[in-house]
């Protein structure tokens, strides 16, 4: 086990390398000219002096593999300089909304597993009937709503019936657990259920497998019950890859983020980025872009781990 | 004698009768209703599209300052907006711009794609080692986060969000494709040609190629909601097409939520158009899948 972490580990270094490249060649390669952007280039009339001032603080006067080692160097150190806007070090202005946004991410983890994994499993079970059918088209449509409608009937629901504004300040579950919760409980509704439509698909079709297999019919030949066969014997061995996926559609997540904390108004990471492209805050994005991938990739580290530990056949391939 | 007329019955039996397009339909709509209400559900939004001129009641871009939040009526089915223009026109011009990029961009995505995926399959040693560590590395990036970054440099225009929401499609589609074009080529027909010399060209172009169409097939219809989806994500988030476009995502930003008490209408109709349009794709493809797919086939 511990090779193979080790192994795993030196594998996310040049992954991590290949982002901090790519991030930055979507952000200085392709515009031409990101001080130009920063300075609203569209109107055509630029203050000279002020681009060069741009220019300098960007570090952009530089040549691009200067540039580039200057980036690699900050990313190295956690340093991603400091928001156009605000002035503050983009870390620090990470922190802050980092509580909520993992707050939020996990609740809406939980729920969905709560919902997705009894309901896959009961599909498969019953697949081809109006069981079947019904969940399947209920996750479906959950793939289909976008996230920021969900959030958006939310809200008129609460306008209307209940004069609800949107609260203009986190409260941490520590401070007030309450107000947390009703805080929270409409974004993580919002996100846990199209994180559960997923969820709920992929545990639809690797029980189906599973319930192909040899041991299953060996199972039912031995004259054990429906439940002990579905649970003890399928639900088992089709949780391995329901676990992968729920790491790898961690993406979902995180896109679900974007659009419903700009939806709830929710000061958290994935409006920050939001608010740093309305902004033109470029080395915000481009922070805010590199560590989300950080993070994407962290997740699926933990995750093949866990599978791993689960399965020893991974490791010792 | 008697025994050569005995193999030639045994080989000529166990062919099934082919069946017509017609067949084909009606076998499908049977097998997988689901499927062919996502078909039925396309097809009718392709129609909108096409024929937007026709179907809309009013010029969506012409704003009636006398008629800001009508309710819906016979007039305006669902209802006019915060410019007085009328919500249902709006709509059916959109069902042009969600198809546009649907299409578009998961089109491009998946092309360019599969064609890194046979590249990489069919070169490999060190070319399909850094293609297939650059795809790992654009799938470090997850998809709205990668076409919010390039979109947000590229600035709001429809070509420039087909782009944004293209590129993350691109490692997706040569994954799944380089890993059948690697089964494919181990195949005895491809070193049969080998063997007798055809050039590389000619066996990825008539041997490869054909062979991994099935795969780019699901591919581009299980891409083709979530690009819908991109598309009303970005325009929503103020970085996909600009007002005035009647796109629906962009129907349903900012303004749509501040005239909540007022005029909710706003809110909710662009809103079931984009769940439909989606709807019908995902349903779709997931049968294509599932037809296509002999694992998951019942039996």
């Amino acid at each position: 086990m511990r090779t193979y972490i080790l192994k795993r580990l030196l594998l996310i270094v040049p992954t991590l390398f290949g982002a901090a490249a790519v991030v930055f060649v979507i952000m200085r390669v392709i515009p031409g000219d990101v001080a130009l952007l920063i300075l609203g280039g569209d109107s055509g009339q630029v203050d000279q002096k002020q681009l060069t001032a741009v220019r300098q603080q960007l570090g952009l006067d530089q040549p691009l593999p200067v540039q580039f080692g200057t980036w690699l160097w900050g990313v190295l150190r956690f340093d991603f300089g400091t928001s156009l806007w605000t002035g503050q070090p983009v870390i620090e202005e990470l922190l802050i909304r980092l509580p909520l946004s993992l707050e939020l991410a996990l609740l809406a983890t939980l729920v969905s597993v709560l919902i997705s994994i009894p309901f896959g499993m009961i599909a498969a079970v019953r697949q081809d009937t109006w069981v079947d059918y019904l969940i399947r088209v209920i996750s479906i449509g959950g793939l289909a709503i976008p996230s920021f409608w969900v959030g958006i009937l939310c809200i008129l629901f609460l306008v209307i019936y209940f004069g609800w504004g949107p609260p203009l300040e986190y409260t941490p579950p520590w401070v007030d657990p309450w107000a947390n919760f009703s805080q929270m409980v409409w974004p993580v509704v919002t996100v846990g259920y199209r994180y559960a439509a997923v969820t709920t698909r992929m545990t639809r079709s690797t029980v189906l497998e599973v319930l192909r297999e040899d041991y299953i019919r060996t199972a039912w030949a031995k004259g054990l019950r429906e439940r002990v066969v579905v649970i003890r014997h399928a639900l088992k061995n089709a949780m391995l890859p329901v676990i992968t996926l729920i790491g790898t559609e961690f993406a979902f997540l995180i896109g679900g983020l974007v659009v419903t904390e700009t939806v709830f108004t929710l000061n958290g990471v994935g409006r920050f980025v939001v608010d740093a492209v309305a902004h033109r805050d470029y080395p915000v994005v481009q922070a805010l872009v590199f560590l989300i991938a950080f993070g994407f990739v962290i997740v699926n580290l933990l995750v093949d781990l866990t599978y791993a530990w689960f399965d020893p056949r991974i490791r010792y391939r | 004698m008697a025994t050569t007329t005995l193999t030639h019955v045994r080989a000529s039996v166990p062919l099934a009768p082919r069946l017509t397009i017609g067949q084909e339909v009606v076998k499908f709509i049977r097998v997988k209703p689901l499927g062919a209400a996502g078909a039925l559900i396309i097809l009718a939004m392709m129609v909108v599209g096409a024929f937007s001129e026709v179907l809309a009641p009013y010029d969506p871009y012409h704003a009636d300052y006398g008629l800001q939040f009508a309710r819906p009526s016979v007039d305006h089915w669902f209802g006019t907006d915060e410019f007085g223009r009328d919500l249902m026109s709006r709509i059916i011009y959109g069902a042009r711009i969600a198809l546009f990029v649907g299409f578009t961009a998961s089109f491009a995505g998946c092309t360019l794609g599969a064609l890194l995926g046979v590249v990489s399959a069919y070169a490999g040693g060190r070319v399909d080692l850094f293609l297939e560590r650059l795809m790992d590395i654009l799938l470090a990036f997850p998809q709205l986060i990668l076409a919010l970054a390039i979109a947000s440099i590229l600035g709001p225009a429809v070509q420039n969000v087909v782009i944004a929401i293209s590129i993350p499609i691109i490692p997706r589609a040569a994954r799944v494709v380089r890993s059948t074009a690697l089964s494919v080529k181990e195949n005895v027909y491809v070193e049969a040609v080998q063997a007798l010399g055809a050039s590389r060209r000619r066996i990825v172009l008539q041997h490869i190629v054909p062979n991994v169409t099935a795969p780019y097939i699901i591919m581009l219809t299980a891409q083709l909601g979530g690009a819908i989806l991109a598309e009303a994500a970005l325009s929503y988030l103020g970085l996909g097409s600009a007002e005035p476009t009647p796109s629906w995502g962009l129907m349903l930003s900012g303004s749509a939520l501040s005239y909540a008490e007022k005029a909710p209408w706003i809110a909710v109709f662009p809103g079931i158009a984009i769940s439909l349009g989606v709807f019908g794709f995902n349903l779709f493809g997931d049968s294509l899948r599932d037809a296509l797919d002999p694992k998951l086939r019942k039996g």
